[in-house]
């Protein structure tokens, strides 16, 4: 058995914040453009979420780490690490961290850095930061998933690679609104899907997609996890899961042992798609909007390349004062416009301008 | 301080004047105004020009101008005040005159838009606005000026639509003035129907980027009789400022350096606002020309459009405006613009404007130009000497 | 490639960062040395809440170079909550439906890129209010 990782002192969230971008591409209008429509029946989600023309990873991770703060309600100057885990970076050199860390004000005593771990660098960066405050190294960090994913035209990605995410600050136990329990992280080197440097658009490994990579990793962190903590399914009042479709986290947590009830909060991929690194990330924020003290929340993210973070967390009575201060998931689910596809070319650069 | 008076003009045909360099154009105002002033010398040489760096990669045009024609050791620099340029450099010329440090003075009005693609002088007209907090986020300048137009519609609940007349009446002086650029009139369907570019600003709103040159030569009034060339005492010629960023000022319609140099000019020149029997307008965008006018004192903030529609500044008007055309007529040859519209309010005080733009009996003529959204105004008046 | 003028105005373009009159209390963005009401010398630093009305706005589409592939976009005059007027884009404009003192916030937005080698210039642009489920 392995064994299962915990700070040394307790660490929660503080603060948490959701941003989601607020155009729509629906599903239909990739099918009618790529496929005649033929597959309107077998469409992975509904729609997905768009960034603006003037929107990136940097700009989004703002909004929901400002959504953070408000909750967490301390000085930014108080934050100690500043990281920020996406597959969507605006810059290959130069990190999303600092322009975020001198946004945000916590700029300039703070350590800053950018994860990529295809779609878990969410969960990494939260990672990152529970070991930071964990360890005493600082009190607070702020960790953000954050993604707007591309999908090559016409490939069977482009239905699904959506943008949005949240930002977390971890900060030490007695204060969180979400005691951290433990978590559990998973990782082997398996190349289902993969982005070599340069490249704009990414490719998967032959099939090796769902069983080899989604499936196994995440039941194998969640597997140990839940043992690590002589916990079972049925303890938890609701549970999140990495989301590129609709079907997949559906079927792992059937197969975990979840319920549809368990999982309907922290589904949101058919209506946004998925969010890469800011998948399961904010499908945590939709659940910590309805959560009462006491829920135990499972959140286990997936990342090409691959592996899998689980994570159990406790809800305290702090959540009922911090849910209210910032705009909840929902109000950004809600806010929507409907694009045509070609406003989604145009503003996702598919149109080569030299 | 000695009065002064313009004895000799000179112009350009306003064109894409793609066969000569800036120099030959300032060169042929220059030389053509000393053909009228019958002068072959001059003391000193004030260029207005905005965008000769930016576009031409020429600064220093004082020493070129003054070297190719002729004059090289005489005294010469570049006055640059954006789109107010021109009238910038007349107002040096004039103190220089008026001083008595100098005799003889010209002032030229050059600009060359056309030498890149239209692309690039948007960009640079730009710089006539605040660049860290206008121009680097985003605006144009048309979109500056839109920002005014949709405010004044809003305030003084008028129609886009009701802003027609002003290139209507442009394009109509514009047909009888050779050296205009436009000789097509247009009617209110073509405003309605023109592109937008910055929405409610559209393309018949907009003056045409052109090149040209213009040029003025001054005297002291008291030696006007020494001079062949036919005199126009210039009564008074007064610049003022205002803020660069049109987001500092209190109120966005209220132009108060239009509002200074007007009225110091008037009080300066002696009159009343309704003695002035011409305007030459600045007239970049047709929202600049309701502004002038109001700002200026010829009407109540709110009625420009209205005395307009009821045909107070047409040609045969109780107050013509933009007689030979305006920046949108005759076009906007941004640094000289201001020297046009003095040496065309120069031949309406003479009386040797084209007989259908001439209006009768001019004694007094004003001339206005603008920089910037309304940060540089030059109001300058011009007096017919009766013998 | 002005990254100077961008990196000596993050502060501004990132927080609204400007100033106040000491003397008379006026706000003023951006920052500036003398102040515009009183002539007073005595500035302290002030960071605006970004909230404000909308006075005027255009839609461009006939942009300075650097900005040819945005248009068409929306640009603004906006009066802030405490006083100043400040000229900014206005961005997520869903219903397609702005007016004269509409109520907007800031947000950050890429104000441009500069090409595909130079910088990407982040800072204010404004949107109507996020609608909040009480």
């Amino acid at each position: 058995m392995h064994k299962i990782m915990k700070p040394e002192r307790p660490v929660g969230i503080i603060g948490y914040g959701a941003y989601i971008p607020a155009y729509r591409l629906p599903a239909e209008a990739i099918s009618k453009l790529w496929r005649e429509g033929q597959d309107r029946n077998h469409l992975p989600i509904r729609e997905k979420s768009v960034p603006g023309p003037e929107e990136d990873t940097i700009t989004m991770s703002v909004e929901a780490a400002q959504n953070a703060l408000r909750r967490a309600r301390i000085d930014p100057q108080e934050i100690g690490a500043v990281w920020v885990g996406s597959e969507s970076h605006p810059y290959a050199v130069k990190p999303s961290g600092t322009v975020l860390a001198q946004i945000l004000g916590i700029a300039p005593a703070a350590v800053s850095g950018d994860f990529e771990f295809a779609c878990k660098a969410g969960t990494e960066a939260m990672q990152a930061a529970t070991a930071f405050v964990g360890s005493g190294m600082g009190d607070y960090a702020l960790a953000v998933g954050m993604d707007t994913a591309q999908g090559r035209p016409g490939d069977a990605l482009e239905y699904t690679a959506a943008a949005g995410g949240a930002a977390y600050i971890m900060g030490p136990g007695d204060e969180a609104l979400a005691v951290l329990e433990g978590s559990f992280s998973f990782v082997t080197d398996t190349p289902d899907f993969f982005r070599r440097a340069y490249q704009k658009y990414p490719e998967h490994g032959n099939r090796f997609t769902g069983d080899l990579a989604y499936f196994y990793h995440i039941r194998s962190s969640v597997t140990y996890l839940l043992e690590g903590l002589q916990l079972s399914p049925k303890d938890f009042t609701a549970a999140v899961f990495h989301q590129p479709n609709v079907k997949f986290p559906q079927k792992i947590a059937a197969e975990l042992g979840f319920s549809k009830a368990q999982i309907s909060a922290g589904l949101l991929s058919n209506r946004i798609g998925n969010t890469y690194a800011g998948a399961a990330v904010l499908g945590l924020t939709n659940i910590l909007d309805q959560a009462k003290p006491g829920d135990r929340i499972l959140m286990a993210s997936f990342g090409s390349g691959a592996g899998s973070d689980a994570l159990s967390f406790v809800v305290t009575d702090k959540i009922e004062s911090a849910r209210k201060v910032a705009p909840g998931t929902a109000d950004y689910l809600n806010r929507r416009k409907n694009i045509d596809y070609a406003t989604y070319a145009r503003w996702r650069k598919k149109i080569v301008m030299k | 301080m000695r009065k002064v008076a313009i004895i000799g003009i000179g112009q350009t045909p306003v064109r894409e004047h793609w066969d000569y360099p800036i120099r030959y154009l300032g060169v042929q105002a220059l030389l053509a105004a000393m053909q009228d002033a019958r002068v072959d010398t001059i003391g000193g040489l004030f260029v207005g020009n905005m965008l000769s760096g930016a576009l031409s990669e020429q600064e220093h045009l004082g020493a070129l101008i003054a070297d190719y024609a002729g004059f090289s050791g005489i005294e010469a620099v570049k006055v640059e005040a954006a789109c107010a340029s021109g009238a910038a450099a007349m107002r040096m010329a004039l103190m220089a005159v008026a001083s008595g440090r100098m005799e003889v003075a010209a002032a030229i009005g050059v600009e060359k838009l056309t030498e890149y693609s239209g692309k690039f002088s948007t960009a640079a007209l730009a710089t006539a606005a605040d660049a860290d907090y206008e121009a680097s986020i985003g605006l144009s300048f048309a979109a500056i000026n839109a920002l005014m137009m949709r405010r004044y519609m809003h305030e003084y609940k008028v129609n886009k639509e009701d802003f027609a007349i002003f290139p209507i009446i442009a394009h109509a002086n514009a047909v009888h003035n050779p050296n205009a650029m436009f000789h097509h009139t247009i009617n209110r369907e073509d405003y309605a129907r023109a592109k937008m570019i910055a929405d409610p600003i559209n393309l018949m709103d907009s003056s045409p980027i052109a090149d040209g040159a213009a040029a003025v030569i001054i005297v002291p009034m008291d030696k006007i009789k020494k001079y062949a060339g036919k005199a126009v005492r210039v009564a008074a010629c007064e610049l003022a400022t205002d803020t660069v960023g049109l987001d500092s000022r209190e109120d966005a319609l209220l132009l108060k350096g239009v509002q200074k140099s007007a009225s110091k000019a008037l009080k300066i020149a002696g009159i009343e606002a309704k003695q002035i029997q011409l305007m030459e307008l600045h007239d970049a965008f047709s929202i600049m020309s309701v502004l002038s006018l109001e700002n200026s004192g010829f009407c109540q903030p709110g009625r420009a459009l209205f005395a307009a529609n009821d045909g107070k500044y047409s040609i045969d008007g109780e107050m013509p405006v933009c007689t030979f055309g305006g920046l949108k007529g005759r076009g906007h040859p941004v640094g000289a613009s201001g020297l046009y519209q003095i040496v065309e309010a120069v031949q309406q005080v003479r009386g040797d404007a084209p007989a259908p733009i001439q209006v009768e009996d001019v004694e007094w003529a004003m001339a206005q130009n603008i920089g910037g959204s309304g940060a540089t105004v030059i109001t300058t008046i011009l007096n017919r000497i009766n013998e | 490639m002005d990254i100077p003028r961008y990196w000596r105005l993050r502060e501004q373009r990132y927080k609204l960062q400007g100033n106040v009159c000491a003397e008379c209390k006026a706000y003023n963005f951006p920052p500036r040395p003398v102040c515009l009401q009183c002539k007073s010398k005595n500035m302290q630093p002030y960071q605006f809440k970004g909230n404000g009305t909308i006075y005027s706005y255009s839609t461009v589409y006939q942009a300075p170079d650097a900005f040819n592939k945005q248009v068409p976009y929306l640009v603004a005059l906006i009066d802030l909550d405490e006083g100043p007027r400040i000229t900014a884009r206005l961005t997520d404009i869903l219903d397609n439906k702005i007016e004269i003192g509409m109520p907007v916030e800031m947000v950050i937005r890429k104000i441009y890129e500069d090409g595909d080698n130079g910088p990407i210039q982040y800072g204010y642009m404004f949107r109507p209010l996020l609608k909040k489920k009480e």
